[in-house]
């Protein structure tokens, strides 16, 4: 279908402790903004992880812009952020500028090369995200907002139309949190810029995500948040009160 | 002797300029191997290294033909270093260890039952430089500019893998393939830098330079070319040392390259010392 972007059928993933996901299937469309929320170990990052491939699918199938996984190489379509605090090595010497550009390699073909229009690119991106003038320092320097902002600017530079972040939140207090949650909506709405986004935080997504997808090891509801909200499973799963709390605002 | 004296012997030049090359090498593939935390590779193809050439020794073969024989068998063994940490439920180290473990042995089993090259062997166990001939100055020379001009082509690919796999591959590299090049060519070096310093401190080639580079670079490619500048330096300076002074040339070379490195540390703690830490 034209307008899908991923589709996940009856996607099982296991570890050698055991199954992690089980018979999970949704799909996806363009422009569709999902918050992936779940309790701990619910299998939300290996869910996203076996959607780009970098864990192995053990039953089911995924596929992405209509394309099995297993044949899909339009890498330069997708963006992905992944939990920062245990990426990014401390004594990295890379520069800022340099960290983003590795988010173009996707783009480029043997031998791969960045050029001045790239390094316009890279500043572009960093000035959208008002971190232009960290562009020369090292990523080992920066907070952890700072460091959230700077992979942001690495998944989005090469103008991605599948943005997929794991947990972007989680090392951010939570005036800086407010802020990144609006520029992803943002780069969804003017973008439109189809967002998969995990997170514990099922109230503040409820406010940005057009839908949400509820996971404890098997898919428990997908759909929409003012869906989510009137669900009488979530009521009986959260209780009504807690579901009140996380839908309250609308 | 002065020093004017010294560059115009032949000998002298020679090493000077196949040392010069395989520390480029070394200090280049070093950055990458220590930012993905392989930095012990080095010493477990350092054992490897030795076994094969045990092997070659065995069959007779000598000087430049034996590195000929090394290079594939220590490459083979870069490659089983990566599958047996990806398919074999082992980590790197674990599989370093072990296939150091193989090199070693088959080493020493073949220097027991060969007995008679025994002194040939300790010479590639601590390396003489000043011994290199010409045609082992040509092979290291076409190996250099062929490790080189892979390295500049995957450079970004390179990058990528060693700033986070998982990241590469989303970005459509193809990550078991790079780092297969990143070992076979670390394979490479490591059996050219065997005349250098010898088994014992090849690995000391790969990781000083690029220590004493992560001290002070701002910048990957300025990390790189760092650890370039002190490989090449400490290998001019170690061997001039070595000389004037009559001191074993490796172990002269390494002692530099490690004054470097702690010259490097202390000038962090002056140029960035909020960052010193």
């Amino acid at each position: 279908m034209p307008g899908e972007i991923v589709r996940s059928e009856l996607l099982a993933c296991s570890y050698r402790e055991g199954r992690v996901l089980e018979d999970i299937s949704f799909e996806v469309q363009r422009g569709d903004y999902v918050g992936i929320v779940g309790p701990n170990g619910s299998g939300k990052s290996t869910l996203v992880k076996a959607l780009l491939g970098l864990v192995t699918i053990s039953k089911g199938s995924a596929s992405l812009f209509g394309t099995p996984l297993s044949n899909f190489t339009d890498w330069h379509k997708v963006g992905y952020l992944p939990q920062s605090l245990h990426l990014v090595n401390p004594i990295f010497p890379a520069t800022v500028h340099e960290t983003v550009g590795l988010g173009l390699l996707s783009l480029k073909r043997f031998p791969k090369r960045l050029n001045r229009a790239d390094k316009d690119k890279i500043d572009k991106t960093l000035d959208e995200l008002g971190i232009l003038d960290l562009g020369h320092k090292l990523i080992g320097e920066l907070s952890g907002g700072q460091l959230q902002r700077v992979l942001l600017a690495r998944a989005i530079v090469n103008d991605p139309e599948l943005l997929v972040l794991d947990e972007p939140t989680a090392a951010l207090d939570p005036e800086t949190r407010v802020r990144f949650y609006a520029m992803i909506s943002d780069i969804n709405r003017s973008r439109g810029v189809t967002v998969l986004l995990v997170t514990h935080d099922s109230g503040t997504i409820g406010e940005h995500a057009s839908k949400m997808l509820y996971l404890d090891k098997r898919l428990l509801f997908y759909g929409s948040f003012t869906e989510f909200c009137h669900s009488p499973e979530m009521s009986s799963m959260f209780g009504e009160h807690s579901q009140h709390l996380m839908c309250h605002r609308h | 002797m002065n020093l004017l004296e010294i560059l115009s012997y032949g000998f002298i030049q020679r090493a000077l300029l196949a040392g010069t090359l395989i520390a480029l090498l070394c200090s280049v593939l070093g950055v990458f191997l220590v930012l993905r935390r392989l930095s012990l590779i080095g010493d477990g193809l350092a054992h490897v290294t030795f076994g094969s050439t045990a092997i070659a020794l065995a069959l007779h073969i000598y000087s430049a033909m034996s590195l000929l024989v090394s290079a594939p068998i220590v490459m083979l063994a870069s490659l089983g270093i990566l599958k047996l940490s990806e398919k074999g439920r082992l980590s790197g180290d674990a599989a370093i260890g072990l296939v150091s473990a193989l090199g070693i042995s088959v080493g020493i089993i073949l220097a027991s039952v060969g007995g008679g090259y025994n002194v040939d062997l300790l010479s590639y166990l601590f390396g003489n430089i000043l011994s290199i001939r010409s045609e082992e100055v040509v092979v290291a020379g076409l190996l250099c500019l062929g490790v080189m001009l892979l390295l500049t082509l995957h450079y970004q690919e390179l990058f990528a893998i060693s700033f986070s796999d998982e990241l590469a591959k989303v970005s459509g590299i193809r990550t078991s393939y790079i780092n297969s090049i990143l070992v076979v060519l670390t394979a490479l070096s490591v059996v050219l830098a065997m005349k250098l310093v010898g088994i014992m401190l090849i690995s000391s080639m790969l990781i000083v330079p690029a220590a004493g580079a992560l001290q002070l670079a701002r910048g990957f490619k300025v990390c790189i070319l760092l650890a370039a500048i002190q490989g090449c330096c400490s290998v001019v300076i170690g061997i001039i040392i070595s000389i004037m002074s009559n001191l074993p040339a490796s172990a002269t070379i390494v002692m530099v390259n490690l004054l470097i490195f702690a010259a490097a540390c202390v000038a962090r703690r002056i140029i960035y010392p909020k960052n010193s830490n």
